[in-house]
């Protein structure tokens, strides 16, 4: 993965090629980039109709409610946009770990637990000016969320746990904290149906961005997937990750601290996720309940995966994903679809993204020199 | 001690009882995986295929009336998403452990979208034999009550420490697990050998989650198993790919899931959630004690990507 993230920029034109710098010999490692998932999310797509036809609905009729609830009027596209928002952040809790190597597939888990350190400090500071609540929550969410992933990277660093697994055995964990809270000590006695802690207060949400319905939080997770960006490819420090993940025995030799960089990257990578979770309290709910694991965190893996670990390529994938999931209401309405239909293309789109990963450098025409 | 009142004793019996009665999944999803990994590969979408198991297993019994009919079909469908999983896997240069997220993520989302219609109806389920039947107190007659997929997935851990030693099937798992050249070598074909041993995974995996569904808890819900599959896999681990191993850490696991239930049946209620998570707990907190960085687990087969 890590590798072929290097070799991305590589192909992207960082290092030109010496000679006959022929268009598509200069970027056809980028168009294989963009060509390779696009048909694989093509596939999946018809593979999606046939299943869908297989139950008597017409798949024309599936593309077009598709198309229509995802981008087809300026409310989809909101919607849309919402719920972009925390899927670039959740999906920088994968891709970030992924320079290194590392598979890390527990940004639900950060997710909610940065929702409830945001509710915390908001619940703690009532009563101050909404500016500083807003930012003791921001904080409160990534350290939160960075310390429940940094978990993982400590414990695959230093007690050579797999990471795949305990970060997902930190979903299910920081779920029954949740659970645990927000029926127990953090309870609102008012919240009778539907346990939830007390509301952190109009004044403290974050709102929309002038002139739309879209909260602030898509902005927050634009300047976290280009800062991200910026990070990984223009930093000493990323470039230390990126040949760190490529080959670790390499950057022990050349004195790189392996340590530090796997804490680093898997405290912000779970920072990202947590600041999802604030956004989620910040902006949507206003309160942290059990509505807060909505699976933004597992599709974020398939975010990451799509945008094969590039962080601004998570920016479109996760805008195109936030697309699917907002069609499922309309889908549900006019095709009677279930609500996991979301659920099964968005698995039929991982299967075709994966096995797409043998088609690289495969294609005839798109041969260049690397 | 008068009957139906034991005090206190319910809390270790009902975990004695659980120990049998949950722990059934995790034995026979953590025995799949351990034949699939032992092959040189690991499949983590066995999260999936539980749950897709779960779920065919309930239409299919509810459909014909025969919950075994049932467990078959859910073998059937385990070993269809193993062969899924190993089919991709074979494609050159595609990583394992993604495959088996995206089956994980595939996997629950098809079950929830068939299993739709399945969440109303009551279907046959799975008899149990009483084995408390020489005792009055119902609450020990409840924990004795002893389903047949659990004394299978018992017999079954032996039998499979025997094969995996002894015959020439077991050998060649090995073989591809431990060295692909060598079984390659040998004039095997190591893709085979591994499309194989994740079929017949994914086949014992689609069991365990036919248990869910059928016997205990007993219904089809979306919320059936959230993680035991995982937990099973990260079980093999630490189990060190030992099936009599596996055997023993199921049991620990099932006690320790029946823990949160337990003592709510005794009026403990306020740590139900971080009860329920215990499972969860003791995987993380066996990995966190077994596992070294400094070394490879002893056990481990070499060609496995996970371990390296």
């Amino acid at each position: 993965m890590t590798t072929e993230a290097a070799d991305s920029t590589e192909a992207a034109g960082t290092i030109a090629p010496a000679a006959d710098p022929g268009f598509l010999q200069r970027h056809g490692g980028t168009i294989e980039y963009v060509l390779i998932p696009g048909a694989a999310l093509a596939g999946a797509l018809v593979v999606f109709g046939i299943f869908v036809a297989m139950f008597g609905k017409n798949p024309l009729d599936l593309y077009f409610y598709m198309y229509y609830g995802a981008f087809g009027t300026w409310f989809s596209w909101q919607n849309t946009l919402t719920r972009a928002a925390p899927l670039i952040l959740t999906a920088l809790c994968t891709a970030l770990p992924a320079q290194l190597g590392m598979v890390i597939i527990g940004g639900e888990g950060a997710l909610l637990i940065g929702a409830l350190s945001a509710t915390s400090a908001a619940l703690m500071l009532q009563g101050m000016p909404p500016l500083i609540v807003q930012i003791a929550m921001v904080i409160a969410g990534v350290v939160g969320g960075g310390l429940w992933i940094m978990l993982s990277g400590a414990l695959r660093q230093y007690r050579g746990v797999n990471e795949t697994i305990s970060s997902l055995l930190l979903v299910y964990i920081g779920l029954a904290i949740l659970n645990h809270l927000v029926e127990g000590a953090m309870r609102d006695p008012a919240s009778l149906n539907k346990p939830s802690t007390r509301e952190i207060g109009a004044a403290n949400m974050i709102g929309s961005i002038p002139g739309t319905d879209v909260h602030w939080g898509l902005v927050f997770g634009l300047i976290a997937a280009i800062a991200a960006y910026i990070l990984i490819y223009h930093t000493v420090f990323g470039f230390a990750a990126r040949v760190a993940g490529g080959n670790i025995r390499a950057a022990k030799i050349v004195g790189l601290g392996v340590s530090k960089l796997i804490l680093t990257i898997c405290f912000l990578a779970g920072g990202a996720a947590g600041l999802a979770g604030m956004v989620e309290v910040a902006a949507v709910q206003g309160r942290t309940n059990a509505n807060l694991a909505a699976g933004y965190g597992f599709t974020g893996i398939l975010v990451a995966f799509l945008a094969r670990q590039n962080p601004l390529a998570i920016i479109p994938v996760a805008i195109l994903l936030g697309g699917i999931s907002a069609s499922g209401g309309l889908l549900q309405r006019r095709l009677g679809l279930p609500d996991a239909s979301v659920l099964v293309l968005q698995g039929i789109i991982f299967v075709f993204v994966l096995a797409s990963d043998a088609l690289y450098g495969r294609i005839g025409f798109l041969k260049g020199k690397s | 001690m008068a009957d139906g009142s034991i005090g206190l004793w319910t809390v270790p019996l009902a975990v004695f009882g659980g120990a049998i009665r949950v722990s059934t999944p995790f034995l026979f999803v953590s025995l799949g995986e351990c034949i699939t990994e032992r092959s040189g590969r690991i499949n983590l979408g066995l999260e999936g295929t539980l749950v897709m198991g779960a779920m065919s297993a309930y239409g299919i019994s509810y459909l014909s009336g025969s919950p075994w009919l049932g467990v078959l079909a859910a073998g059937i469908t385990g070993a269809l998403l193993g062969a899924l999983h190993a089919g991709i896997c074979s494609l050159p240069r595609v990583n394992d452990v993604a495959v088996g997220i995206a089956l994980m993520l595939f996997g629950t989302g098809l079950a929830f979208y068939l299993g739709k219609p399945l969440i109303e109806p009551t279907a046959p389920r799975l008899p149990a034999i009483d084995f408390g039947w020489w005792s009055d107190i119902p609450q020990v007659r409840a924990a004795l009550r002893v389903n047949v997929l659990f004394l299978i997935g018992v017999a079954l851990a032996p039998i499979l420490y025997w094969a995996f030693r002894t015959t020439r099937w077991g050998l060649l798992i090995r073989t591809a697990g431990e060295s692909s050249d060598a079984a390659r070598a040998m004039g095997h074909s190591v893709l085979l050998i591994r499309l194989r041993a994740t079929m017949v995974g994914g086949f014992l995996a689609g069991i365990g989650g036919s248990f869910l569904s059928l016997f205990y808890p007993g219904s089809w819900n979306e919320g059936l198993s959230s993680g035991q599959g995982i937990t099973a896999v990260a079980l093999v681990i630490f189990a060190r790919w030992d099936p009599l191993l596996c055997l023993w850490a199921s049991l620990a696991f099932g006690g320790a899931a029946a823990l949160g239930p337990a003592l709510q049946s005794v009026g403990v209620t306020s740590g139900y959630h971080l009860f329920n998570a215990a499972p969860y707990i003791l995987t993380l907190a066996i990995m966190i004690i077994t596992c070294s960085p400094k070394r490879t687990l002893t056990g481990a087969p070499a060609e496995l990507s996970i371990t390296r």
